[in-house]
């Protein structure tokens, strides 16, 4: 991404914000509320379209205006904070909808790897359940199995753990751990920080819609350059 | 654990027994209030003459169920065309493509004008208007305009009612069928709609008995449905009774209809959530 901007009115959420990220690789955004992270994600999937700068994908700059944003979101997949599954569908119904209606798969084979999916996740039994007879930390790891039967080559994640009780973030914590052995390229929006540490390749500060520092978990916190870092790490994690 | 169980069991089977009791005294109550207190109004027996009389509502009710057949034929070959209108104009009002620009607009005024005028003025001015043109037969007659005076307007209340259900169901929604590679349609058609119906049936069914009793406007041009026997029955027997036997078919019918939709709502609850909030 180059020199991204998106303003909502007069709010510049974005300012000029350039990202690379490679393919395989772990990327955590974090900083202060309303720094922009959740923005970031919804751009890269095209869900707000930019106002200026560039987003390349395989080669292909995807943020001129008129692209058709289907293809480009077939191959991203993305979890949200809320969960957003659809409380009309069962557990099943909401992870088949894409490949199906999509993807154009046949509804059994769909739901064979589904349910291997599931089994992976831990939710083998929910396969008939309904969203609101799932906890939080479940309705979570559904909506990742959404996510991941589209096949996509990147994962963009945001937040899916601050709307969890504290013993509910460990499974879904799990499961993305699980998505590190696939070598999936992830790139995840957080406020665990010590999760943010053990899993990333990279991390990357945001703050004031551009990302200020930007390395590796451990350089990042244990002696990070720019002081913004450090008063916002020494913060968080005193908490 | 077994034990406690059980106690809570008890615990409900005593106090469901309780409420039953105190509803049916407290039913009773008001029943035999009713039945002592309305005989004693001073005109009692003249209303109970022209509006209960037994004789004339035997020899009337026949003729007035024939006639109800016709209300029933109208609402039911009314009732998919207006959902389809309507679903077509709520769906219209809410697409976001400028190429439907013309199409949006056309279908806010065509809201606007039907929803701003009683329905009863559009039977008459359709029913009697347009075979006023001077079409051929079947194309002239009352009961085909009328109901489809009926029809246009009724289409414009449900797509309000679809809108409203469309505008509800939360952006985020969207969000993740977007995010999934679906497309606006395939949103619409898989995640927005199935919801949006869902929610909006209570008022839709409210909408559907009040179609179903505004049937017997039509009547007022001409067709013999149920409303407009009892009126004639009315003269012929001098009595008020034919109208409150029409009254009696027509709540065979609302009744059911209101009571089924809750039925339905309830099992659909009970299908996709959890336990239920006492
Ligand atoms: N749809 C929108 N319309 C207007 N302003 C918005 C919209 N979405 C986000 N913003 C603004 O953009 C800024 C960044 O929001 P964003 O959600 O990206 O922050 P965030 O870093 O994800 O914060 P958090 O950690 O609280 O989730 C905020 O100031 C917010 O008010
Ligand atoms: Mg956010």
């Amino acid at each position: 991404m180059q020199k991204v901007i998106k303003s909502f009115g007069t709010n510049k959420v974005l300012d000029s914000l350039d990202l690379d990220i490679q393919k395989g690789e772990i990327v955590s955004l974090i900083g202060p509320s309303g720094s922009g992270k959740s923005t970031l994600l919804r751009c890269i999937n095209l869900l707000e379209p930019i106002d200026d700068g560039e987003i390349w994908f395989g080669g292909i700059d995807i943020s001129v205006p008129g692209y058709d944003p289907n293809p480009v979101r077939r191959r991203i997949g993305m979890v949200f904070q809320s969960y957003n599954l659809f409380p009309h569908m069962s557990v099943m119904e909401n992870i088949c909808l894409a490949p199906v209606r999509v993807l154009g798969r046949k509804a059994n084979d769909t739901k064979a790897q589904a349910l291997a999916l599931l089994e992976q996740f831990g939710l083998a039994d929910k396969a008939k359940s309904y969203p609101d007879q799932l906890s939080g930390g479940q309705q979570q790891r559904v909506a990742i199995v959404r996510a991941l039967t589209i096949e996509p080559e990147v994962l963009l994640l945001d937040e899916i753990t601050s709307a969890l009780d504290p013993e509910l973030v460990g499974e879904v914590l799990d499961a993305v751990r699980n998505l590190r052995n696939t070598g999936m390229t992830v790139v995840l929006a957080t406020h665990e920080m010590s999760f943010a540490r053990e899993i990333s390749d990279t991390v990357c500060m945001l703050d004031g819609g551009v990302i200020i520092e930007k390395g590796s978990p451990e350089s990042m916190f244990t002696n990070a350059a720019n002081p913004r870092t450090r008063q916002f790490l020494s913060r968080v994690s005193s908490r | 654990m077994t034990e406690q169980l059980s106690k809570r069991a008890r615990y409900e089977r005593a106090r469901k027994r309780k409420s039953l009791v105190i509803a049916t005294a407290s039913t009773l109550a008001v029943a035999i209030a009713l039945i002592i207190a309305i005989p004693k109004m001073p005109r009692w027996d003249r209303v109970k003459k022209s509006f209960f009389n037994g004789e004339v509502l035997g020899e009337t009710f026949p003729k007035l169920l024939d006639a109800f057949v016709l209300d029933i034929k109208i609402f039911l070959w009314s009732v998919p065309i207006i959902l389809f209108i309507a679903m077509l104009v709520a769906v219209t009002r809410n697409s976001r493509s400028p190429a439907l620009f013309p199409l949006r607009i056309l279908a806010v005024v065509y809201v606007d004008v039907m929803r701003g005028v009683p329905v009863l003025l559009w039977i008459y001015l359709i029913g009697f208007g347009v075979p006023g043109l001077g079409l051929e037969r079947p194309w002239n007659s009352p009961l085909l305009w009328g109901s489809v005076a009926l029809v246009l307007t009724y289409a414009t209340y449900v797509s309000e009612v679809f809108r409203a259900g469309i505008e509800s169901v939360h952006e985020s929604q969207r969000a993740a069928a977007r995010s999934l590679g679906l497309s606006n349609a395939q949103t619409m058609r898989h995640v927005v709609l199935p919801q949006a119906v869902r929610r909006v049936i209570p008022p839709l069914m409210n909408d559907m008995v009040s179609l179903q009793k505004d049937v017997a406007l039509v009547s007022l041009i001409g067709p013999i449905e149920i409303l407009r026997q009892a009126g004639i029955d009315k003269s012929k027997f001098a009595s008020f009774t034919p109208y409150v036997g029409a009254a009696i078919i027509f709540l065979a019918i609302t009744i059911p209809m209101t009571r089924t939709t809750d039925w339905l709502l309830e099992r659909e609850r009970r299908r996709t959530s959890g336990t239920r909030v006492s």
